[in-house]
């Protein structure tokens, strides 16, 4: 199908029957004026084909769906590690039901399933839509999409049998590193060579960001998995001591930078727009704002790393290159409120709009708190609490997932011919759920933190602590039965999304497609 | 030229890059130009290259 781009698709050789007429590649795209909407094969599933002509739609909409599949998958682990913090008996007592294992499979499930299938799906929709032109190989797309796949199931095999790299956010072993570094680089020569064959002079500043997330992830990739193979299932990295630790929050902050933020922002550079019907804000600010995040983000990373053997001017260069990046963070953030100027009262009828302004909200909010739990005094409060939990799904919830939702809300009916969703309602309901579950789980996270953090610096007179550390869990509790009810109406949210989705994605039957007009 | 300096060297070019970078963005000579990009998401409806059948059907999916 590679050469689709130009081709004609199979329904035009059918209508012109006799086949002594050979069509060449070229010219058939304007010979086919006869052509008859009800008599194509294509057409009688209830797709609206000519958009397949044009751009490959189809793997984006297997990206799209695998979004809403691994979301569901990836937050019912969630909810599960929720529970069992309430109760820590479903564990089951088995190895493979442990805390330990199921937190890596859900982390690597939500980021790189859900978020990635989402990421894929819409750079892979706005490059072509934004430069006009089709996907520079459909081959090589595939490729991609069935490629990560593969990684996404290894994943879900290989963590909860325990081989681990025990690496945060980079725990798969080293043969399915290299699967994803290849489908990695795979999706960079698509993303970059369909920009390169772009029909349009600018490159759309969402393009950018797309551009920055998959360049920098490979990089992080790579660098960061380096290991020496000692059985296909066991490696040891190839950096040691405080250089390791250094790499790897390297590697965890700007995949957070790259991935959960720049990638994200291509969403929001075309969906905001998109659903508010006006242009970006300020187009020159949007050009500062990538450059400065670029700049900034990478240099963030010690203050996962507070008081810990890392030189303390690294701490320090961390904490106030953190700070600076609310700047950039907030200049995006604004960028995209003010977008709506004007088109404020889409949100009173547009749930879809909702979602998407309440993650740039979510966004602002987060990216302030990070910057603040930089700060050392701060973070020597807040560091191994709940806090960082309940900061993670502000980001993660909030941001993430509710731009994503709101994309996907834009995406999935025009990937299926239609103007709206199944049901606008579905989408309303979802709404409320995930707002009610990312404001339930972030509150009780606060609680439960700050709790721990007072708890653990309480000390007696006589310089012995005040409470043992069994004394803090059991005081945290309650937050963790209210954090597994806000998990509860994500999972019960995604669910109703997948159920709208499917009634969106169904081929039409007879009675409800709309007849081909006549005059 | 020690690491140190090299170091401070380049912090320095970003820096002024930085400042370029902005200066350049916000020039009035750019106005129409990112005016024009700021609206490609908007003109791309309904597909790429418009083929005749696309007129024909355009009611059908008001898109």
């Amino acid at each position: 199908m590679s050469s689709a781009i130009e081709h004609p698709p199979q329904r035009e050789a059918n209508s012109t029957g006799d086949g002594n007429s050979p069509l060449s590649a070229s010219d058939s795209s304007v010979g086919n004026a006869t052509y008859e909407p009800t008599s194509d094969p294509a057409c009688s599933s209830g797709y609206d084909t000519s958009y397949n002509t044009t751009y490959n739609y189809k793997v984006v909409r297997q990206f799209a769906i695998m979004t809403v599949v691994w979301g569901i998958v990836g937050m019912c682990v969630g909810l599960t590690l929720a529970a069992q913090l309430v109760w820590p008996q479903l564990n089951l007592d088995l190895p493979w039901t442990s805390f330990g294992r199921l937190r890596p499979l859900h982390t690597n499930l939500v980021i790189f399933a859900f978020g990635g299938c989402a990421l894929f799906a819409t750079s892979y929709y706005v490059v072509q839509r934004t430069c006009r032109v089709r996907l520079i190989s459909d081959r090589l797309a595939a490729f991609t999409f069935w490629g990560y796949q593969a990684v996404i199931l290894c994943a879900l095999v290989s963590l909860p049998l325990g081989y681990t790299e025990i690496k945060e956010y980079a725990e798969l072993e080293w043969p399915i590193d290299i699967l994803l570094a290849v489908v990695w680089i795979t999706y960079g020569v698509v993303f970059l060579g369909t920009i390169r064959a772009r029909k349009t002079s600018h490159i759309y500043v969402a393009n950018w960001f797309f551009a920055a997330f998959i360049l920098t992830v490979a990089v992080l990739h790579i660098v960061n998995s380096a290991a020496l193979p000692v059985t296909s299932t066991y490696s040891i990295s190839v950096y040691a001591g405080a250089v390791d630790a250094m790499v790897q929050w390297w590697y965890g902050h700007n995949a957070v930078g790259f991935f959960l933020t720049a990638g994200f922002l291509g969403m929001m550079y075309y969906f905001v727009p998109k659903q508010a019907g006006r242009p970006v804000y300020s187009y020159r600010l949007s050009i500062v704002h990538f450059w400065a995040l670029i700049m900034v983000y990478m240099w963030a990373g010690p203050h996962h790393l507070h008081y810990t053997a890392l030189p303390t001017w690294a701490q320090s260069l961390g904490m106030v290159m953190s700070i600076i990046l609310l700047a950039p963070s907030w200049g995006g953030m604004i960028n995209g409120m003010m977008t709506l100027s004007g088109a404020w009262h889409k949100l009173r009828t547009d749930p879809t709009l909702r979602f998407l302004v309440v993650a740039l909200s979510f966004y602002g909010m987060s990216t302030f708190e990070g910057p603040m739990m930089a700060v050392k005094t701060v973070n020597a409060l807040s560091h191994y609490t709940d806090w960082t939990i309940g900061h993670v799904h502000s980001g993660a919830l909030g941001w993430v997932a509710m731009i994503t939702i709101g994309s996907l809300y834009h995406l999935i009916p025009r990937l299926y011919g239609h103007t709206e969703m199944y049901s606008v309602k579905l989408v309303s309901v979802h709404f409320w759920l995930a707002t009610v579950g990312t404001v339930l789980y972030i509150a009780a996270m606060w609680v439960n933190g700050i709790l721990q953090g007072l708890m653990w610096r309480a000390f007696n007179a006589d310089g012995t602590l005040m409470y043992t550390f069994v004394e803090t869990i059991e005081a945290s509790v309650p937050g963790y039965a209210v954090r597994m009810l806000g998990g509860l109406c994500w999972v019960v949210g995604m669910v109703v999304m997948a159920v709208n989705v499917y009634k969106t994605a169904r081929p039409v039957t007879d009675s409800r497609r709309l007849m081909p007009q006549t005059a | 030229m020690d690491i140190g300096t090299f170091r401070g060297v380049i912090t320095a070019i970003l820096l002024i890059a930085f400042v370029g970078l902005v200066i350049w963005a916000y020039s009035g000579r750019r106005r129409q130009s990112f005016d024009e990009a700021a609206r490609l998401p908007f003109d791309d409806e309904p597909t790429a290259q418009p083929r005749p059948e696309d007129h024909q059907d355009k009611g059908d999916k008001a898109l």
